[in-house]
């Protein structure tokens, strides 16, 4: 039951081949079992992934089941959950239970999901490596001595282990993409706003947006369905109806227009990685699709341009970790300094420190010009080459990673370890929807090939990945090992 | 040395909206602490904001209401800085694009001339919560501090003015009209005395016509025009007493401690924070259209300005009187009210200013709080006019009426909306009755009481007769006493002179 996808799974239960209650005790023994090797699950809820169980397989037999009932999924820690330890993999909330849901948890449960608990991730998102966590690293299912990626490597490691049909994570600058590559799945970033923030723990609030990490295409339109939508309680989240994603997946890609960017293939980029997302976009073109190169002058400023504004915007965020209402408190505080100064250096590791540092800095009087306005002016040139590039292409293509997956501990420079977010960085700060879905192997590591689309045209990036999918069985692949 | 004084005032002022300018917390005022915030007034963390559409409304009352240009499309900002009750750790705020833009309010100086006071500009904040110290708590907390964080997130506007005022009386005359403004305007319940409106003073002296201004403190948070007054007071000669020492005036921020009337420094200009603002990425631009400004024009209450001259043209009071009845928008209702019952709209004025102001100061409570129905007093205003009481009588009705709607508050006991209070259910006739009021304006029981009181004191009759006009008018009012005292007041005046002079011709 464990590899199979939430197409497959809802198949089985509508045919009473098991109940979700089976399927949610097999998956909780095969965490119990299996995680240890993984660390992917900071939190796991067996009572509470029963008990939502129990109530998929009762509203199935009334009849009246969600779209999503008894399917068991993981969400990343970043989403808070009411009455369950919400830690964002950091010190400073290792206490913290929310007493709410995030929109996208209230969405999910209203559509009959299971949750089988919270996945591992790096603090408060802040990494591309899943290295950053205070509970541990997470290792690849595919190759246990290298990072899954980050910062949503937790949710990818637990589908790609089998041990959840699909999960939750959030991609600021590429956390939702680079993990499914790295670990052999499909992820979707959707447009800023397409999916509430409510509830999901601010890193960078306008770069931020939830999507689904999971095993197909087709899944990821079935998640995506009950996690998109307007929220009164997002102000930034789009009053713009939900089309059914699934009903445009089996559209033909004849006459699709696919961009590829010559700045994606540049210096830096893996070889072989490269004739990978080359023999992929061959496949495209068999399905019907035209390809032409075009250019985004402005991608190399992507990355710098990020690493001023998101840093920027998670410096105020994270200033309410202050130790005073909630969260981590250091002890015996001799006055407010001390209580805040304290607080922060103990409850905060490295990286989040880095960022806080280096967003206070672009802000402080006299740096502001230089940096922060200077940062958001190259913003909007980024955003305007894809606004250009859409006048011609449907689609534009590359790969979603320079590198395939590094070993835990390999890439120790902070700007080393920015740069593998190269190709997916830009996207965040155009705010545009964008995919990845495995396009190969590189010595038995899984790659991914990357789709991004025009605003709110996640239905046609799920339409070609699934096509894609229809075609090929990259996707199919599963990590060596797994029982 | 000849010194000017140049003032600024920054007001921040709640509005009286039902929720939080970002949540749906309930701002009412003295609730048990830290009950009226949830998840988002804590900053929980996943939390956003979502602003409360009433908040802007008012906002852009303001702004039409002072003349001001209100911006098509204003941006809020965070304003980073750490303190406990501040939750976010920063305040959410408006910088580079307030919602309304520069405006002006006229002001009125002892002299009767009008000064012109401009508005730099006004936007739309939050308010932090409260910082409760040792003194605050019962039993073994010493050494803590408590936050209640009702207030945060309690929608406000700050209104900045430029530094047109010259002196502490100039100040508190702006700050009277600009309550007048927003009281008559009910987007505030301008309760100064539980924080609705607090007056940050920028003080600075220079030589008698220099144009070069000087250094400026900044007093804090000051909760009542006596308190405006007094700092600036203190302030500017602090200041004087500093430079004509050889001293220099610091950017600094102080705070004015009104029961013990001394100041002290907060923290200079190099302590300040730099609080890095910029714009807040959960809140979209706040965008404002015309038709939507010319709705709320078009529903604007008429002003204070413009009621002053209504009740000089329409009543026929004087400038000072129509000023004091619009200075709050539920005492000028109240008067027009009075004034409407009565028919005698000068009558009522005195009646309101006079008599009832007087109770309710002494009782300490508004003209809100007042249980005497508008109707009532003219009622009562209307039998001193058609000559059934005397004025002097009026004022015993009036102790009765005050007594019976207000009860023990006339000793000037805390306001109670307790049913301790009286019942005013007799109509103004039954009380004239019950208390024997009734004044006596049949001519032949006066001429009888004229005659007793005049063939009882020969004398003084004599006196009269023979004094110039001068000395007349004081035995003349002796009489008269003589002949209230035998009338138990009830004598009509008026006819009681009459018959008075008659006799002693």
């Amino acid at each position: 039951m464990h590899n199979l996808t939430i197409a497959e799974l809802l198949a089985g239960l509508a045919q009473k081949r098991f109940s979700s209650e089976e399927l949610t005790l097999h998956y909780l023994a095969r965490i119990e079992r299996l995680d240890a090797k993984f660390n992917s699950y900071i939190t796991v809820t067996p009572e509470l992934a029963l008990e939502a169980a129990r109530s998929a397989d009762k509203t199935r037999a009334q009849g009246n089941a969600g779209s999503l009932a008894g399917v068991p999924i993981a969400h990343k820690d970043i989403f808070c959950t009411n009455g369950v330890r919400t830690s964002c993999a950091s010190k400073m909330l290792d206490n913290f239970v929310p007493p709410y849901d995030a929109t996208v948890v209230t969405k999910l449960a209203q559509a009959g999901v299971v949750c089988l608990g919270k996945t591992n991730m790096d603090e408060f998102a802040m990494g591309s490596s899943n290295e950053t966590s205070y509970y541990g690293p997470v290792k690849n299912p595919w190759a246990l001595d290298c990072v899954p990626g980050g910062s949503s490597g937790g949710s990818a490691a637990a589908i790609a282990a089998q041990l959840c049909a699909a999960a939750t994570g959030t991609d600021t600058g590429g956390s939702i993409r680079q993990p499914a590559a790295l670990c052999g799945l499909t992820g979707l970033k959707p447009t800023y706003g397409r999916v509430s923030r409510y509830g999901m723990i601010a890193f960078a609030s306008s770069l931020d947006q939830g999507g689904p990490m999971t095993r197909s295409a087709h899944d990821a339109a079935l998640l995506l369905n009950a996690m998109a939508g307007f929220d009164a309680k997002d102000s930034t989240s789009a009053n713009r109806s939900v089309p059914d994603y699934t009903a445009t997946l089996h559209d033909k890609l004849d006459g699709l227009r696919i961009g590829l960017p010559k700045e994606y293939f540049g210096k830096g980029l893996s070889p072989a990685i490269e004739k990978a997302v080359h023999a992929a976009i061959a496949e495209l073109e068999k399905l019907g699709a035209t390809v032409k190169e075009i250019s985004l002058p402005n991608t190399e400023l992507a990355v710098p341009c990020y690493y001023v504004i998101a840093p920027a915007e998670a410096s105020a965020n994270l200033s309410r970790f202050d130790g005073v209402r909630y969260g981590y408190r250091c002890e015996n505080p001799s006055d407010l300094f001390d209580l805040y100064t304290r607080t922060r250096a103990e409850g905060f590791g490295d990286e989040v420190k880095r960022r806080i540092l280096i967003g206070t800095y672009v802000l402080s009087a006299g740096y502001y010009d230089a940096y922060y306005r200077k940062a958001q002016q190259v913003r909007r040139l980024i955003k305007q080459d894809f606004v250009a590039a859409f006048n011609d292409v449907d689609v534009i293509a590359g790969p979603t990673t320079p590198n395939p997956t590094f070993c835990v501990g390999e890439i120790s420079d902070p700007v080393a370890m920015y740069l593998e977010d190269i190709y997916t960085i830009a996207v965040n700060l155009a705010g545009l929807p964008a995919l990845s879905i495995p396009a190969g192997c590189v010595d038995n590591k899984p790659i991914g090939l990357q789709l991004i689309g025009n605003y709110f045209a996640e239905d046609k990036l799920l339409n070609v990945a699934h096509q894609f999918q229809q075609a090929t069985d990259w996707h199919r692949h599963t990590a060596p090992g797994i029982e | 040395m000849e010194w000017e004084t140049v003032i600024g005032l920054e007001v921040h002022m709640q509005l009286a909206t039902q929720s939080k300018i970002f949540s749906g917390s309930s701002t009412a005022f003295g609730a048990e602490p830290n009950t009226q915030a949830n998840a988002i007034d804590l900053a929980m963390p996943g939390t956003l904001p979502v602003l409360n559409e009433q908040a802007v409304r008012y906002a852009i009352m303001f702004g039409l209401a002072v003349d001001a240009p209100i911006n098509p499309l204003s941006a809020f900002e965070r304003k980073n800085y750490f303190y406990p009750d501040l939750p976010k750790g920063y305040q959410t705020t408006q910088l580079a694009e307030p919602i309304v833009g520069a405006g002006h309010i006229d002001i009125e100086l002892s002299d009767g001339s009008t000064k012109r006071v401009r508005i730099h500009h006004a936007h739309l904040e939050e308010d932090a919560g409260k910082s409760l110290h040792e003194l605050s708590f019962a039993g073994d907390s010493h050494g803590l501090s408590g936050i209640d964080l009702n207030r945060a997130g309690t929608p406000l506007i700050e209104i900045v003015t430029e530094p047109d005022m010259r002196s502490a009386e100039e100040a508190v005359a702006f700050a009277k009209k600009l309550h007048a403004i927003v009281t008559s305007l009910e987007i505030t319940d301008g309760d100064m005395s539980q924080g609705s409106m607090r007056f940050d003073v920028n003080v600075s002296i220079r030589k008698q016509g220099s144009d070069k201004l000087g250094t400026r403190t900044e007093t804090k948070n000051l909760n009542s025009f006596r308190f405006i007054e007094e700092a600036i007071k203190l302030e500017v000669s602090r200041q004087i007493d500093l430079i004509e020492d050889g001293g220099k005036v610091i950017q600094e921020t102080r705070l004015y401690d009104g029961e013990k009337k001394i100041a002290r420094a907060m923290r200079s200009k190099e302590e300040a924070n730099d609080y890095r603002y910029f714009p807040c990425p959960d809140l979209l631009p706040v965008a404002v259209d015309n038709e939507t400004i010319e709705k709320i024009r078009a529903a604007l209450p008429e002003l204070p300005a413009a009621k002053q001259q209504r009740f000089i043209n329409k009543y026929g009071l004087s400038n000072y009187d129509a000023g004091v009845l619009t200075a709050e928008r539920a005492l000028a209702d109240y008067f027009e009210t009075v004034a409407k019952a009565s028919g005698e709209p000068k009558l009522a004025a005195n009646w309101v200013m006079g008599e009832l102001s007087g109770r309710l100061n002494k009782a300490d409570i508004n003209i809100k709080q007042c249980k005497i129905e508008p109707e009532f007093l003219g009622d009562m205003i209307k039998r001193i006019s058609s000559g059934a009481i005397n004025s002097k009588q009026a004022k015993q009705l009036f102790d009765e009426i005050w007594s019976r709607a207000h009860g023990a508050q006339m000793e000037g006991k805390a306001a109670s909306t307790s049913a301790a209070s009286g019942t005013l259910a007799d109509s103004i006739d039954s009380l004239i009755e019950q208390l024997g009021l009734k004044q006596v304006s049949d001519t032949g029981a006066i001429e009888k009481i004229v005659s007793d009181i005049v063939n009882a004191n020969p004398e003084q009759t004599a006196q009269y007769r023979a004094a110039d006009e001068g000395k007349r008018k004081k035995l003349l009012g002796f009489f008269v006493g003589q002949i209230m005292k035998a009338s138990k007041g009830q004598a009509n005046p008026g006819l009681v002179n009459e018959i008075l002079l008659k006799k002693l011709q």
